[in-house]
């Protein structure tokens, strides 16, 4: 698996949410993904974005565009140093919120990609690396 | 400060939003539209959902809770024109808008509107 190319975006404010669904709105459509793909992805994206800034105090997004002949494929990486997830099992269940939301941003954004690992640690912080090929 | 514009025309309110949403968006419209609901005795608000390409979860639940909180105030609403690859994603994400009348665009959601109030 090569990258073909990377980079970085800050996700500290609200408005960013914003400013990073479009990046990898731009990134999908560059990559040649099906628009029902890249509706996914940024949807994905608007809903570890917000976590990224609501719970985890702000961070960044980093990008790949993966070359794995014949697929290309978008890795992206939700990075805080926020108070991080306690309970990783509960987080992933479906209606559960620690805020006022649904519940259905980190279990929504797992099912709408092919690849979800999250890793966090308390007082540190949290990853999240999503995956969508096309 | 931003806003999305709600047009009155005669009982009904529309809402057309053409803006990528952030959240403080999304919530000043949903306290805009009570607001106009209120002072102008609306009798339905018909939001055109066409131009957005993404629809997640904050603005899925804004969607609910303003048909909810019209409902209320004995407004009608009905959400036009979501793009299907945004419906898909919808589902696949978990949200079926229970509750929130939708039609597949402007001309549908006015006669479904204009219905409603006939048979009320």
């Amino acid at each position: 698996m090569i990258a073909r190319s990377s980079g970085s975006v800050a996700v500290r404010i609200e408005q960013d949410v914003v400013l990073a669904r479009q990046a990898v709105r731009k990134l999908a459509q560059d990559c040649g993904m099906r628009l029902i793909d890249q509706t996914k992805l940024v949807t994905a994206v608007s809903e570890l974005a917000r976590n990224t800034v609501v719970y985890g105090g702000g961070g960044d997004m980093d990008w790949e565009v993966l070359d794995e002949a014949p697929r290309t494929g978008i890795r992206l990486t939700f990075r805080d140093e926020g108070p991080g997830i306690a309970d990783i099992k509960l987080a992933l269940t479906d209606g559960w919120t620690s805020g006022g939301g649904l519940g259905l941003g980190l279990t929504g954004a797992k099912r709408l990609v092919d690849d979800f690992e999250l890793d966090s640690t308390p007082g540190v912080g949290t990853r999240i690396s999503i995956t969508k090929w096309s | 400060m931003e806003r999305i514009p709600i047009l009155r025309m005669g009982d009904f309110l529309l809402v057309t939003i053409q803006v990528d949403m952030h959240d403080q968006l999304a919530m000043t419209l949903q306290d805009d539209l009570a607001e106009r609901i209120s002072s102008t005795s609306a009798k339905a608000v018909l939001i055109d959902i066409s131009a957005l390409d993404m629809v997640d979860s904050f603005i899925g639940r804004m969607i609910s809770s303003i048909s909810g909180l019209s409902s209320i105030m004995d407004a009608e609403t009905v959400v036009v024109g979501m793009q299907p690859a945004v419906a898909i994603t919808l589902v696949e994400l978990g949200l079926t808008l229970q509750g929130v009348s939708t039609a597949l665009n402007v001309e549908r959601g006015m006669q479904l509107l204009h219905k409603r109030m006939a048979d009320k």
